[in-house]
Formats: structure tokens, sequence, C-alpha cells
């Protein structure tokens, strides 16, 4: 037996308190230890070694073999904790690491994502979450496969979570590899392998209920290291210690300085996976292109939300209805501690190099003395940055220094001068951001082709304990082929994290929400919905993308959602209302959804 | 099935219907329509922010938060007036 029960539960906020308070003392002995004289590396590898660990340990104690707490939690995690799994769960390497670059490259088009990634929760609470807890399922195939019936729905279900998922948790698997071989000073094909160990160490033994608790206390982790070093800086630079509500200050000082400094005309050379800044930071597109491109790119991140299987199954885990919808305001809520923070960062990133009052700008200074700053020589020495003097003056300018976006969050520290221990940390945090996410994603997988393709379609009869250790072989496989994807480096042709949204949305998203708030929507509708909308989406994709074709309306590769989902409402419309409605029980069972009181409506025991 | 008769329920879904239908026209103002004008918004300034930028920053990631806190209220408050809440 394991050493989590009830009492575990009711001592949660003493738990986690303390996890906290020990964090923060492990933190303050790494600046001990910096100042003692410890080098860098050695303080990066204790910060990555020593997190890492402990969500290991998270994992072993909450270990388990019963099917409850394996797919569910055992469905009793406070709306709160769960708001922080969920928060976890969501934000991903990218979301921590790549965030802010792209709002300091993009501006204002790339806030569409933001906006996207938050609003999307919306759907979730009005539309999805509550009903789903109701309905009492495991997965989110086990929802379709029961509403509409037929081990056809259940299949296509299973399909679209699997094309979504996975395209997702190769990015991430990717990434914790990247931090791994970073802070750990491995080779990158190595690091992969050490991430996916600590991935599966976190979810192989205790299913969802581990996945909770150790997403819990990696979301501890990645606020902090996200909100610490952005409040530093702002103190340092005199913006005081809630720096998200002062910087409008500084946008408007990076406004007047792109003026004066060129901002907008286009670099004479170019980098391989560098940029200069060409984009005018608060400027909103005035042309209806660029508002037609936000607004589609927000309903596509926003769908894509509330369809991904690896977030609604969080709902799935608290102990009511009534707890299901505030959990989705908590995760909402401790998200947006994050995303508010990721545009001051870009901002005070920005003023640090463009402002020629401050001590540490860059621009319009003579190369020679740019290219002896540290952090200058140690981003360029791998790549990540570069500086050329392209009309030979002597001076740099606004078009001939490059870098990657991830330099934002990993460089910062160093640009204003923070202790290193600010970088370890930073590392720490980015780690716990990807390994959260791959763990959700993973699962998620794991547990639809365990639970929906082995048990409900090939082996009805399996017993419990069969059923667990079949859940547990395709987790590691899963994960072993996530890792061997990761590890070929073929992230040109890997795609953007969006993409996941797209299929989810192009597959999932009608189905759902027309299963729970159309009682005439049937089993011929859903199998037509979820296949047509997957065909054309996928379809458009290749065309935009590697068929040459011409984009409709502005919607690219990143918005190829609109089509599958168009598609998809369609074709579901369509052959549901072509075909006989639904039978009584199937009535029966959908006016059962929409109540919170009463047992759920799939059989506690299945 | 649990035992809450038809016309409560009607009346239940009614008002789940209504709930949702007002949560998505805030989202859907605050998720596109802002975002539309932002060009025009930007010549305003809010607490020392091109109000444009500010809303995408910021002030749409606010309300969504509210929103969805005062949703899970109502609809607890719904279900309780018509006696479909779980028992506590």
């Amino acid at each position: 037996m394991s050493v989590i029960k009830g009492d575990f539960i009711d001592n949660l906020p003493k738990v986690y308190g303390l996890y906290t308070g020990g964090f923060l003392i492990f933190i303050l002995l790494m600046a001990i230890l910096e100042q003692a004289g410890v080098g860098a590396d050695t303080i990066g590898i204790l910060f990555v070694a020593f997190t890492v660990v402990i969500y290991a340990a998270i994992g072993w104690l909450s270990r388990t073999m019963q099917v409850d707490a394996y797919y569910v939690a055992g469905r009793q995690v406070p709306a709160v904790f769960n708001g922080m799994a969920t928060a976890a769960d969501w934000m991903s390497g990218a979301s921590f690491v790549a965030l802010a670059g792209g709002i300091y490259f993009g501006g204002h088009g790339y806030m569409a994502f933001i906006v996207g990634w938050t609003g999307g929760y919306v759907l979730v609470a009005a539309l999805m979450a509550p009903y789903l807890r109701k309905f009492g399922c495991y997965t989110v195939p086990d929802f379709i496969g029961t509403r509409y019936g037929g081990n056809l729905s259940r299949f296509l279900a299973v399909l679209v979570l699997v094309i979504a998922s996975f395209t997702y948790v190769t990015a991430q698997i990717n990434a914790t590899g990247t931090i791994a071989s970073r802070a750990l000073q491995i080779p990158f094909e190595v690091g992969v392998w050490f991430g996916l160990l600590g991935i599966l160490l976190c979810s192989m033994l205790g299913g969802m209920r581990a996945v909770t608790w150790t997403q819990v206390a990696q979301y501890i982790v990645l606020i902090i290291a996200y909100v610490v070093p952005v409040v530093w800086m702002s103190n340092k630079q005199g913006f005081g210690l809630i720096p998200q509500f002062v910087y409008g200050d500084a946008i408007m000082r990076i406004g007047e300085l792109e003026t004066l400094i060129g901002v907008g005309t286009q670099p004479a050379e170019a980098f391989p996976g560098l940029k200069a800044l060409t984009v005018p930071y608060y400027e909103a597109g005035t042309d209806f292109a660029s508002k037609w491109k936000f607004v589609t790119l927000v309903f596509c991140m926003m769908a894509g939300t509330a369809s991904l299987p690896h977030i609604l199954m969080r709902y799935f885990t608290t102990p009511s209805v009534k707890a299901a919808r505030q959990s989705v305001a908590w995760s909402l809520f401790f998200i947006f501690l994050l995303y508010f923070t990721a545009p001051a960062l870009a901002t005070f990133t920005k003023l640090q190099l463009l402002d020629p009052s401050l001590a540490t700008s860059i621009i319009g200074k003579s190369i020679s003395e740019v290219s002896a700053l540290d952090w200058i020589q140690k981003w360029s020495a791998v790549k990540m940055l570069a500086i050329s003097d392209a009309n030979g003056d002597g001076i740099l300018q606004i078009t001939e220094f490059f870098m990657r976006g991830d330099i934002v969050v990993l460089a910062t520290p160093e640009i204003a001068g923070l202790p290193y221990v600010i970088s370890g940390l930073v590392a720490a945090g980015g780690m716990a951001a990807a390994m959260s996410t791959a763990d959700g994603l993973l699962l998620a997988i794991a547990n639809a082709l365990s639970h929906d393709l082995y048990y409900k379609i090939i082996d009805p009869k399996a017993d419990t304990k069969h059923r667990l250790i079949v859940a547990r072989v395709l987790l590691i496989l899963i994960g072993g082929a996530g890792a061997f994807v990761a590890s070929l480096k073929l992230t040109s042709i890997l795609g953007a994290v969006a993409w996941a949204f797209d299929f989810a949305m192009s597959g999932l998203f009608f189905p759902l929400v027309l299963g729970v708030w159309w009682k005439r929507a049937n089993r011929q509708g859903a199998i037509a919905g979820m296949f047509f909308g997957l065909l054309a989406g996928t379809a458009y994709l290749y065309a935009v993308r590697w068929g040459g074709m011409e984009p409709w309306l502005y919607i690219d590769h990143l918005r190829f959602g609109i089509i599958g989902a168009s598609v998809s409402l369609v074709a579901m419309i369509v052959v549901s209302l072509a075909t006989a409605e639904p039978d009584e029980e199937t009535q029966r069972m959908v006016d059962e959804v929409r109540i919170p009181r009463g047992e759920s409506v799939i059989d506690s025991r299945h | 099935m649990t035992n809450v008769d038809q016309s409560t329920r009607e009346a239940h879904w009614a008002k789940t219907k209504g709930l949702m239908i007002t949560t998505l026209i805030v989202w859907f103002i605050f998720s596109y329509l802002v975002h539309w004008f932002a060009d025009g918004l930007n010549s305003v300034t809010f607490l020392g922010f091109p109000l444009g930028f500010y809303m995408s920053a910021q002030g749409s990631l606010v309300i969504f938060v509210v929103l969805i806190f005062w949703f899970a209220r109502r609809q607890h408050a719904i279900d309780t007036e018509h006696g479909v809440a779980e028992e506590e």
C-alpha cells in the first residue's frame, strides 16, 4: 500500500507549504555556495538534479495498483490543487522558454497566443469540464465511446487524441533534453533519455495520482523560477516589486526608441535560426489581414485548448462537478500568473537592450565594446546569438543584432547582471515546465490506448492487474518512441506546437461540445464529424505546408484547425440529421449529464 | 436515473443555457471584438499602457479569470435553486 491516503489530502496545504519553504531554502543555499566560490556549472547541475529527484520521489510515493487511483487520482483532488496541476500540465517548456521571446520579436501580433491560451479555459468551463466530470469517464475517448456508442467512434477519438498529443509530446521531450543537456553538460541525445527517465519515474508507478502530485510540485518550481528574475530585474531598474502593473511607461519608451533606431528596416544578412528585431512592439495592424490573422489564431488556440485530452482529463480528478468548475477558474488563475508576467519580461529585456540611458544597452554602442560582454560571448559560442557589422561603421545597429527568441528567458538574468543562482533556477523551472506537460501528454496517450483500445475494444474481460500492467508498458513504449523521435532532431518536420491544437480541434471539438449540448447528435454524426474533420484538417495542412497551395483567407498552417473544425461541424450536423435520432437510453444519458446531482453516468466500477 | 422530474430538468437546462450564452458573449467581446479594434484603442492610454496592447497582455486575461469564477458561482446557484446540486 502506498503512503498517500485520505489524511494526505487533508494535509495538502501543509505538505506543499513545507515543500515551497524547502525549495526557497535550497535556492538560498545555492546562493551561499555561489558566494563561497562554487562554479556556475555545479550550481546548474545541483538545481536540475535536486528538483528531478524530488519529483521522482513523489512519483514513487504515489504508486498504486487501483484502477481508480491510476486513471483519475481516486477523484479526490481539491479544486485549487487541481488548478495548480493543470497549470503545470498546460504550461509547456515552450511556454516557459519561448513565450517571452515570441512577444519580444512578434509584438502585438504574437499576443494572439496569450489571449488564445487563456480564453480557451472559458470554453472548458462553460461547455466541457463539468459535464465530462459528471459523466464519470476515465479518458476523453471514453466519453465519446459511451455517449455515441460503438467501437468505431471510440477508436476515432483515440486516433485524434494520439495524433494531437504525440505532435505535442515530442516537442516536450525535446525541451527536457535541451535543458538537461545544457545544465548537466551531457550530449543532447543522452539528455533526451535522461529527461524521459525523469518523466517516467513521475508517472509510471502511480498514473494520474502520481502525475497530479508531481505536477503541483512542478508548478511551484516553475512559477517561482519565472517570476523571481522578473521581479528582481524590475526592482533593479526602479519599476518596483510588482512590475506587471507598471511597465506601461517602458512600453511607451520602447515605442519612442523604435522610431529613433529604425526598427522596421530589414537586416542585410541572415543567420539560420536567429532573428533581428523588425516588428514595432505595441502597434497593432490597421488592415483587415492583420486583424483577421489575430482573431483566427486566437480562435484556433481556444478551441484547441478546449479539445486537448491531457487538459480535459485533469478535470476528471476533482471530487465533484462543482469542484471541477471551480478548478477551471483556479487553473486559469495560476496560468495567468505566468502569462501576464511574460509580456513584462519581454518589455524589460527589450528596454535593457535598446535604451541608451541604461548601462545594459547594446544598440548604438561600438561593436568591439558589445562583443566583449560576457553574455554576448557565451551565447554567440552556442550560436544562439550573432553580431555583424553590415554597414562597417563599427556601431551596432538594430539590424545587425541577431538572436534566438529563447534568449529572452535564458539570458536575461545575465544581461541584467543577476547572480548565476538565478540562471540555475531558470533551468530548473524550464525543466519542470517541460516535464509536467510531457507527463500529462504521455499519460493521456497511454491511458487512451490501455483503457479504450485494449480494455474496451480488444479485451473487455481483462482483470485490473492486467489492465494496469498494459497501461504501464504502453507508457514506456510511447515515451521511448517520443524520445527516439526527439533524439533524431527532426525539428524542421516536427512542426509547431500550434499543430497539436489544430489537430485536436479538427477532430474532437464539435463531437465533445455537441455530445452534451445537442441531444440529437448521434453515432453516425460523431463518426462523420471526427473522420472528416481530421481528414480535412490534415489534408489542408499538407497542402499549405508542403503542397505549395496558397492559403485561403490567410488561414495558414498554424490555423488549419479552422478548416478541420468547420468540416467536422457540417459533417456532424448533416449526417446526424440524415440518420435516426439516438435511442431513448442515450437521450436519458444526456439528461443525466446535464445535472450535477446523482451517480455518474458511467458505472463507477467500469 | 436520478429522481428529478422532467419539468425541473427543462427549467434548469434553460437557465444553464442562458448562463452559457451570457458567458460566451462576454468571452467573445474580450477574445475577438476588443482585439479587432486594437489599433484604435492604442491611442488611448490606460495605467500608462497603450490600451490595445494592454488588453492583449493583461486586460482580457483578468476578465477571463474573473468570468470563470463568476460562472462557477452562478451555475452553482442555478443548480441549488432547482434542487439538482450535489449533496455536500
